[in-house]
């Protein structure tokens, strides 16, 4: 990415979080902020917490203590529909889409929120549901066309590759429309050229759309390249916090998660 | 027909004929889109218009890259209306092997399909001055490009638009200005053997070939064909374009590579180029499928393959067919053979050329018994591109046809087949020297390919000039002719054939893995490795069948009855490309093989009957090691000469 970006807003602001489940610490005041239109990428190793963090922003988790802004208004506590309803779309670590159903018909839950015809006029279907119908039908071609998947549109996901897969929960997440995209491991487990694929659409969507996204990643590599700024987590605390040649110098980074350097 | 001398002449002409019936069709966002031909003709005038706007004018060449797109077919067409010359390239071409080309034409424009392709062009734009600008397809990533460079299909169009409103008849105008023996495009070659040559076709050349050839199918502007071969390949230039100018008939370009059968299926074309991998590749994916259908359906399947079968060669050998075959046929249609060629995208089709390489007899077959209509093709660039075609009642599976209407093909004193006709391409551009080697003062284009003429007149291809040698009596030697018939066998992988030179032909065999593999699990072989396997004497009896069964049937042909494999052995490795034995589209490189297997070469030849050897293997990771076995070499049955006449047979050219 060339050089550093500006932004000048905030579009969610986590304060002071602290999440445990019984006596275990899963976080532990953590702040920090995404603003918007960045690429923002959230690192620590195994168990640090990093899931447990988005879970919160999603509203899978509510944090004991601690408060999250979204787009400068505080935010109660929320199901995870309500929040996906204010524009948060997400993608899981280990694929969560419906198996026996096709690509397509994958994008079109990710319209759910968006549709507006209630299940009477579902059930009737002529007029306003098959209206509406076609007008998400051209939106998720438009990702898939985007994506690259027209070859599998009708295909099963279940018998999809895996790379393929967090491609199809990619586009279900930006089927959705969120302004901010939570990407949960979106190259866990890819060869070298799905990664690469799959960096590009994320830099598209990031450009072309001007979506905000958190990403966990470990390859480092990668979250080095994409990120305008880097959140690091370890044991439930933030250790490190800024852009990435910022986090490649943290000495308690270097320490806890990147391996001593050796030159 | 003189005053349509010009595609844009003839698009023009369709654009009233036919105004309002499909010319092109695309499918994007999962809905397929169409062009009429008035649209097609309004598109391209408006492109011309922008372009010229630009400063395009006579003379000047458009480079095009990127795969089938309705644009880019519209870019052809605005730059031939200019009077200019289109050179479309090979979308997968390196940005190297692009600098060359552009280079080499003096393009001013480029015509990019999408991201891709516009970096690539701005990676060698230091070394391509003459570049003005790049117009992109998709905008995709480019919009924050430099305007000033990179510009958009839909603003060139915009600006066409506003001149053409000041200046309606600016692009008929250059239209008429055409002339049937202009340049019409230049197609680079793809260059295995040294740097690309740009082959300068003209209006005429293409459009005399591509009358012949409609005339010769009946092809109409009800047919329709999917455009899915590289634009910068003559053929698809020839049906997508010429052809389909001529014809009036519907090209239609994929969403997607990945989606052409789909698409196929969708469309189902009439009018189907395909080549030998493809349709092998297709046959061996609806085995395998087949093979996991239930019990009922399978044997559905395989008995009324096996009728369609006796029926063809019944039909072949001009015998009646029965009733009760009748109706089995009758039935085999509507339980197997339609739902499978509706599989393939096959349902409509009436017309499908096949070339590029031999096709296997049984694969042959297989086509044609349910009712695939497959024709053997033979051309070239040069020739634009058809010299000989198959006739509807004279198919078959090893030849490939008879000359079409107004091509003259004889061959030289050694065999290599030469031709003359309305096609034969203008030269090599700024190349006179390679054009002066390919084609005579009285305007024979030498092919570059050994061939004869066989008893009823069917030119018959064997190989490559360069490859065909002799045996030390002197008879013909062509080593993918016979490895071609031995490739034929599932069982066998690859093949080479020795024997330049030499007393009598010997052959290395790769078995190939899953077809004797499957084999040997059936009978119950017990091999722990593909060296094993291919070391295992019921394994050297099943290939020896094989290589008998090629000779018997070469014995057949006066020409090559002296080619009879004497000895052969099994490989203990398969060729590889990462060891440098193959090239990557899987072509013998046979100095390389010659040099790693000589002690194999010599113990071929000095009747031993076995042979220690040790090679040098890459690993897919790079690693290197080696192979070590001791091959047996075993002979073969060879057959009396049958039926030989005392006329050489080469005179019946």
């Amino acid at each position: 990415m060339p050089g550093e970006r500006d932004f000048d807003k905030a579009l969610l602001k986590v304060e002071n979080i602290s999440l445990s489940f019984g006596g275990v610490k899963a976080l532990e005041d953590i702040s920090f902020d995404i603003m918007e239109g960045e690429i923002r990428a959230i690192i620590g190793p195994n168990g640090a917490g990093k899931s447990s963090m988005l879970n919160c922003i999603n509203g899978f988790y509510h944090p004991q203590k601690g408060r999250i802004w979204f787009d400068g208004a505080y935010r109660g506590a929320l199901k995870p529909h309500q929040i996906a309803r204010q524009g948060i779309s997400r993608t899981f670590q280990n694929i969560a889409l419906f198996k026996g159903m096709t690509t397509l018909d994958n994008l079109m839950t990710g319209r759910i929120t968006r549709m507006r015809a209630n299940m009477f006029w579902q059930a009737l279907w002529k007029g306003k549901a098959e209206r509406e119908e076609i007008e998400h039908r051209e939106r998720v071609e438009h990702i898939i066309d985007f994506l690259e998947i027209q070859s599998i549109r009708k295909t099963p996901v279940g018998r999809l590759p895996y790379g393929l897969q967090k491609r199809v929960e990619l586009g279900r997440a930006l089927a959705a429309e969120g302004r901010l995209l939570l990407l949960d491991e979106p190259m866990a487990g890819m060869n070298i050229e799905e990664k690469e694929d799959m960096c590009r659409f994320i830099i598209d969507v990031n450009e072309q759309f001007g979506t905000t996204i958190a990403l966990i990643e470990h390859d480092m590599g990668v979250v080095m390249d994409l990120a305008d700024r880097v959140v690091v987590l370890d044991y439930g605390r933030k250790i490190g916090d800024g852009v990435p040649d910022e986090i490649r110098r943290n000495q308690t980074v270097i320490d806890a998660y990147l391996g001593v350097s050796h030159d | 027909m003189s005053e349509l001398d010009t595609f844009p002449k003839l698009l023009r002409h369709q654009a009233v004929r036919l105004a309002s019936r499909p010319a092109l069709m695309e499918k994007e966002y999962g809905i397929w889109q169409t062009w009429t031909w008035e649209d097609y003709f309004d598109e391209v005038r408006r492109f011309a218009a922008g372009l010229s706007a630009l400063g395009f004018s006579r003379d000047d060449k458009l480079f095009i890259i990127g795969q089938n797109r309705p644009r880019l077919y519209f870019a052809i067409s605005a730059a031939q209306s200019l009077g200019g010359v289109p050179v479309p390239t090979y979308y997968d071409s390196v940005a190297e092997e692009m600098k060359f080309v552009i280079g080499h034409a003096g393009a001013r424009y480029v015509v990019a399909e999408d991201q891709e392709q516009v970096d690539k062009v701005l990676e060698i734009r230091e070394s391509c001055p003459d570049v003005e600008m790049i117009i992109y397809d998709d905008e995709r990533g480019l919009s924050d490009y430099d305007p000033a460079f990179v510009r958009s299909f839909e603003s060139i169009q915009a600006a066409g638009a506003e001149k053409l409103a000041s200046e309606p008849d600016l692009v008929d105008r250059e239209i008429d200005r055409g002339r049937g023996s202009d340049t019409s495009v230049i197609l680079y070659t793809s260059g295995t053997t040294g740097t690309p040559k740009g082959v300068v076709l003209t209006f005429d050349n293409i459009r005399s070939i591509a009358q012949v050839c409609c005339d010769l199918e009946g092809l109409n502007e009800t047919d329709s064909v999917i455009a899915y071969l590289p634009m910068a390949w003559i053929v698809d230039h020839f049906i997508s374009y010429a052809q389909a100018h001529i014809c009036g008939f519907c090209v239609c370009c994929p969403e997607s590579p990945e989606t052409v059968m789909q698409d196929s299926r969708e469309i189902g074309p009439t009018y189907h180029f395909t080549s030998p991998r493809v349709l092998e590749n297709h046959r061996t994916s609806i085995m395998i499928r087949m093979e996991d259908a239930s019990r009922f359906k399978r044997w559905m399947f395989h008995y009324f393959l096996d009728v369609a079968k006796r029926c063809l060669d019944k039909r072949l050998a001009n015998e009646t067919l029965s009733m009760a075959d009748r109706i089995k046929y009758a039935l085999g249609r509507v339980l197997v053979y339609e739902p499978l060629k509706n599989q393939l995208g096959y349902s409509r089709t009436r017309l499908t050329y096949t070339a590029g390489e031999a096709i296997g007899p049984d694969m042959f077959d297989f086509y044609r018994s349910i009712g695939i209509h497959l024709k053997q093709v033979y051309g070239q660039t040069e020739a634009s591109p058809f010299v000989t075609v198959q006739l509807n009642d004279q198919v078959r599976s090893d030849t490939v046809g008879t000359p079409i209407e107004g091509v003259e093909v004889k061959l030289s004193a050694d065999g290599e087949v030469l031709f003359r006709s309305p096609g034969v391409f203008h030269s090599y551009y700024k190349n006179p020297d390679a054009t002066a080697a390919a084609k005579t003062a009285d305007g024979w284009v030498l092919t570059g390919d050994t061939g004869f003429f066989d008893d009823i007149g069917h030119l018959k291809i064997i190989d490559r000039t360069k490859d065909v040698g002799r045996l030390n009596n002197g008879s013909l030697f062509a080593p993918k002719y016979i490895e071609n018939k031995l490739k034929f066998f599932p069982y066998i992988l690859e093949a080479v054939a020795i024997g330049d030179s030499r007393d009598e032909v010997t052959a290395f065999v790769n078995i190939d893995l899953s077809a004797v593999g499957d084999w040997a699990e059936r009978r119950g072989l017990a091999y722990a490795s593909y060296q094993e396997l291919a070391a295992h004497p019921a394994v050297y009896e099943l290939i020896d069948e094989c290589i008998e069964k090629v000779n018997e049937d070469l014995a057949q042909d006066d020409m090559l009855a002296d080619s009879q494999v004497r000895r052969f052995l099994i490989l203990h490795k398969e060729l590889d490309a990462d060891d440098g034995e193959l090239t990557r589209t899987r072509k013998l490189r046979r100095r390389i093989i010659a040099e790693r297997y000589a002690p194999l070469i010599t113990a071929l030849y000095d009747g031993s009957d076995h042979c220690e050897i040790s090679v040098e293997v890459t690993f897919e990771d790079g690693r290197k090691g080696s192979l070590t076995g001791d091959l047996r070499i075993a002979p073969v049955k060879t057959f009396e000469k049958h039926d030989r006449s005392a006329e050489p047979a080469r005179s019946a050219a």
